[in-house]
Parts: structure tokens; sequence; C-alpha cells
């Protein structure tokens, strides 16, 4: 009897999921033309997909350069933030003859890796970035429903070695998801820093290329057949930005971001923490009561969007085992 | 200039000015000057006239390094003397508006000191960088900084190099003088890299208060490191990069590289060593501007400078 009860609380808690195959991936660089790392790693490995064919890596990639015209003139973008073109409100506007260069090219990728949430779309699509910001290796998913990436960073963070791996959930609903990677079936970001923009570190580069090789091999993997353990795994929540303190005549920034907190990114913001200094000395405290975890601190292209920093609520998220889908 | 005695007279520093945002998104010297500019209590100095300036707006309201062209290349004799003109680059006819603001350069009217306030995505610390050697009123204001601020260190840059050396807006004044401190990336502003330049300057007007004052500052000796050569990424045929500084090289700005260590990676991974005959020293390394001046870093060689004796003329 006592046998009995055990084998069906077990049978009970073993979840697994049985997924379709990701036949088609689709890795994308320079969707900011000044994130350097994204698309030299792509230029690198359409190069190699050019010598060695499919054989290259276990499952044909489609390699994409998102904003060509960005990336010749080494700017985050030309008229608009692509990577905020892709809300699907966005992507059903039609194209006029003043719709701006990123709006076009947005509607292209979508033509090209989607369209979003259509069956024709891309089962798995990785955008690299990278960021002024000390974040190591972040990976961002959209909702925690997104079990593919929740396992690609639970075998990331199980097997990188150079760098740390953490994952960034944004929690909003496919639909209202603007950015890029929202267009593949499952989708993506690797944020890769800190690296000043216009700049191309080896190490840097290092830890991008460990990163799309372990994603790449985990797909492998799971179209191989194999059942993949589930787990549970720290997620980094969205909560809320703080924007620098400003004049409010001039609107110009009057402090930057203590030294106490520079390139702190996911280590605990408690009150009394020190967040600013400003110009003439003083510091600003952090005074809310719950304890949060900052990133992205002093990010270059946040300062236009009145961003310093984001908060987060760390949290535990369960994922399923999971095992591809037999025909 | 005069020498009497062994010991080098200059005129008193009555104007002095301050450059931020030559290049419009090297962000600390942008919010000095903006900050100097409302309040000038802090660069007030008895008997000087110190001047902060945005010497290139049109860049700093874009966040942008320049407009047309590098306005810290522009002050050559051939485009300060170009007829003024609205099709000239906007950094040229800029220059020009300098010139005439803070120069002529090269002439009696030109302002005794101009510092220039830079960033760096280099690992470069806080640099001053000199463009003569035989300027003793800037070497014994370099010492004198460098003395203020021990331990913390303060690398000097000698660019005196005939091809290399170019037309900088601080060359308008008497004694230039630039401020190069990183790492910061451009658009970035990062407190502690504000307020080591923030510091520096304070020495720097310091030691322009006590020279004007009559102080007689004794022979000394400098240590600098002298530009030798540019070094550009491997490129392919096409004229891209085909490998990065390699991570034992970066961020070690100012340390000997010796024939033989690792120099570039490449984009597949294999190293790129060294193959100089004798240890250089690197600096200026993979700063994001220089990706389009073919310049990976720059080597440079230690050199010692003995600064004469200065005292101000006596009038």
């Amino acid at each position: 009897m006592y046998l009995c009860i055990s084998v069906l609380v077990v049978f009970f808690q073993m979840e697994l999921l049985t997924l379709p195959a990701l036949r088609r991936m689709a890795i994308c660089g320079g969707t900011h033309g000044n994130e350097m790392t994204g698309v030299y790693l792509v230029q690198e490995m359409a190069r190699r997909q050019k010598e060695e064919g499919d054989k290259a890596w276990p499952v044909p990639l489609v390699l994409v350069l998102s904003n060509p015209r960005a990336m010749q003139e080494c700017r985050r973008y030309i008229e608009t933030d692509l990577n905020r073109c892709f809300t699907s409100a966005i992507l059903s506007f039609p194209i006029t003859d003043s719709t701006p260069y990123e709006i076009r090219r947005a509607h292209e990728l979508n033509a090209l890796l989607g369209p979003k949430d259509s069956k024709e779309a891309v089962d798995v699509l990785c955008d690299l970035h990278n960021t002024t910001a000390n974040m190591g290796v972040t990976l961002i998913a959209y909702s925690p429903n997104e079990w593919i990436c929740l396992h690609i960073y639970k075998y990331l963070k199980g097997k990188m070695t150079l760098a740390p791996v953490r994952l960034f959930m944004v929690n909003i609903p496919k639909n209202e998801a603007y950015s890029l990677e929202s267009v593949g079936k499952n989708g993506f970001s690797l944020e890769v820093g800190p690296q000043p923009h216009g700049v191309l570190r080896a190490d840097i580069y290092n830890y991008m290329k460990e990163a799309i090789e372990l994603s790449v091999e985990w797909i492998g993997l799971f179209n191989s057949g194999v059942m993949i353990e589930g787990g549970e795994v720290d997620a980094y929540v969205f909560h809320k930005s703080i924007d620098y303190p400003r004049d409010p005549e001039s609107k110009q920034i009057t402090a930057a971001v203590h030294p106490q907190l520079q390139d702190q990114d996911f280590c605990c913001l408690k009150s009394g923490d020190p967040v600013f200094l400003s110009f003439s000395g003083e510091t600003v405290c952090y005074k809310e009561e719950e304890a949060l975890y900052p990133f992205f601190i002093n990010e270059c292209a946040y300062y236009e969007k009145g961003i310093a920093f984001h908060l987060a609520r760390k949290t535990t998220l369960k994922i399923p085992s999971v095992r591809v889908q037999r025909n | 200039m005069t020498s009497r005695c062994g010991v080098c007279c200059y005129n008193e520093a009555k104007r002095v000015a301050i450059f931020g945002g030559t290049h419009g998104n090297e962000m600390s010297g942008i919010m000095l000057v903006n900050m100097w500019s409302k309040n000038e209590a802090e660069i007030q100095r008895s008997g000087v006239m110190t001047k902060p300036f945005i010497t290139n707006p049109r860049a700093v309201e874009k966040c942008t390094r320049y407009v047309d062209t590098d306005l810290n290349r522009a002050f050559t004799p051939e485009n300060l003397s170009a007829p003024c003109a609205d099709e000239l680059p906007y950094e040229v006819q800029r220059a020009q508006e300098i010139n005439k603001m803070f120069g002529p350069k090269g002439s009696a009217n030109a302002y005794d000191v101009i510092f220039d306030l830079h960033n760096t995505t280099s690992n470069m610390g806080s640099t001053l960088i000199l463009e003569s050697s035989a300027d003793h009123f800037t070497l014994q204001m370099v010492h004198y900084i460098k003395k203020a601020i021990a331990p913390a260190s303060c690398p000097v840059l000698l660019n005196e190099h005939p091809l290399l050396k170019y037309s900088t807006s601080r060359s308008v004044a008497k004694h230039p003088i630039g401020l190069e401190v990183g790492p910061q990336p451009q658009g970035v502003l990062r407190s502690n890299i504000f307020e080591s330049m923030r510091a520096i300057m304070k020495h720097a007007l310091d030691f322009i208060e006590l020279f004007n004052n009559g102080v007689e500052f004794p022979p000394c000796s400098v240590d600098v490191f002298r530009v030798q050569e540019r070094m550009d990424y491997p490129r392919d045929t096409n004229g891209n990069i085909t490998a990065m500084v390699h991570p034992n090289l970066q961020d070690c700005d100012w340390e000997p590289l010796n024939p033989g260590d690792p120099m570039f990676q490449t984009f597949d991974g294999r190293t790129i060593p060294y193959e100089g005959s004798s240890p250089v020293y690197p600096t200026f390394i993979n700063e994001a501007a220089y990706y389009e001046k073919q310049q990976a870093f720059v080597t440079t060689r230690r050199e010692t400078l003995a600064a004469y004796a200065i005292r101000k003329t006596e009038q």
C-alpha cells in the first residue's frame, strides 16, 4: 500500500510537456547598429555557413543583419528605434511614403522571419544586443510560459563558464511585445555587457559566442528526442524604471549614477542605499520599502528614454520537463 | 618666454579657457562646462579670467562625436585661412569662429591656456596630453598636477610626432593641454570619471593662480609616454576588420607590450602576437572613435623630460 502511494506522488510531480520540433532558427545582429558584437558574430557565422553549409550547426540557421543603414553609420537607429517597432499594431500599419525607415524595415523582417503569430514564423528567434551596463550575459524573455527560452536559459546557466548568466522577464502579452524576437514562435534576446557602443571587445564577443553555441546546442539536443528535465530557475521580473534627477526647466540631468551603484547590476538595492550623486555633491538614496534588483544601470541609450536603471523583483519560476513531439 | 639664470620666465596666464564638447558625446567635459557656465565659483581664481566653453554645440545637441568632420582635427592652417563660406563643413566654420574668439593661433593675442576636456573608451585613467616637449610652463603644470593627485596616477602622453600630431581645438592657445579620462562609453556619464576630471581641473587652476602670484617652480623632471606609431586592426581586402584587440591587451593601457605578447584575436579564435623588436607602451587601446581612423591602439615609448625652473615675467 505504501509503495503504491509513493509511486502515485512521483507520477503527479513529473510534468512532461511535448512540443513541436524547432526546425528553423534565426539569429539577428545589428538591430541597434552600434551594438557591435552581434554585427560581427552574425557576419562570422555567415562566413562559416558559406564554408561548411548546414553541417556547421545542429539546426539550420537564418542569419540576419537587422538594421543595415544604422550599422553603416554605426548608430543605434536612423529615424526610430527598430526594436520598438514589432507590436502587432505597428506591423499592420500600411506603409506610405512618409513611413520611417525602421518601420519599413520592421515590416520586411516580419515578412522574412514571421509573420508574427503565424505558423510560418521561425521557430526560434534570437536577437543579439550589447549594453553599456555591467549585465554579463542576460537572456531577455517575454513571458513565464516561453518554455523553450526558459530551458535555453537553464542550459546556459548550467554550462556557461565565461560570464554570469541571468534571466530578465519582461512580462507583457505577445501582441504588445514590441521587440524583434516576438516575431518568432519562441523568441529571446541575448544582452551582453558592459561594452561601449561602437566598440568591439574580444571578451564580450567570446561570451556571446559561447551563449549562442550553447543555445543552438540545446536546440539540437531537444530535436534529437531526449527528454530534457525541468526544474526551477531564478528570474528577474520587471517592476519599474527610475529616471535621473533633472532640472525642472532645462530637463538636463543634475546627478550621475552613484559610484556605489554603478556596475552593481543585479545586486540587491535596499532602502537607504545610495543611487545618485549630484554634481553639487549630494547623495540621493533609494527610499522604497521593498528591496529590489537594479539592472540596465547607466545604459547609454536610455538617457533619452528617461531611464537611469530598471528595477526588478527576483522570483523563482518552475519549468516543466520537455520532449519533442514525435510525428 | 625669456630665460635668465636658468629660470624660464613666462607671461602671467591671465586668460584661460576650458573647452567641453569638442566631441559631442564625451559627456564629462560637457557636464562640467555646463555646470561651470551656470556657476563659476569653483573655477574662479584671483588674477585669472577662466572661460568655460562648449566648442561643438551642434554635436552636443545630437550627442554625436561630430556633425560633418572631427572638430579636433580641424584647426589646420588651411582650414583657418579658408575664405569664410556657408558651404564649408560645420566644424571648419566652427574652428574659424573659435580661432577668432580664443586665438588667432600663433599670435600674441591668443589665450594663454586652453584645457580641452575629453573622454575615451580606452582604460587610460586620467591622462594629460601635451603637444610640445619644450613648453616648460605646461611641463611644470603637469608635474604639479601629478604630485597633487598622487598616489593616484596621471599618465602624460606627449604627441609631438610630425606625422601623427594633429590640429586640435586647444592648439589655438599658447599653452594647450588635453585631458583624456576613461574608460567611459560615449554618451554615458560615470560619476567617478566626472569627479576625476573635476579634481584635475581644480589642481590645474591652482597651479595657474600660484604661478600668477609670483611663485617660482624649481627644475623638475616629468615622465612622459611619447607617441611612436599607430597600429591598425588587421583588415581584409575590402577594408573590414578581421580581428579584435586581444583580451590580454584590452584595458592594459600604459603596460608594456613585449614581442610575442598576444595583440589581436581573430573572429575564429586565433591569436596574433605583437611582432615588434622591442617592448612598447600601448595606449588608446580600443577607442571607439578610432575604428574609422584606422587605429586599434597607438604605441609609445617612455621618456623623462627635464623642465626648467619657471617664474612669471616681471612687468
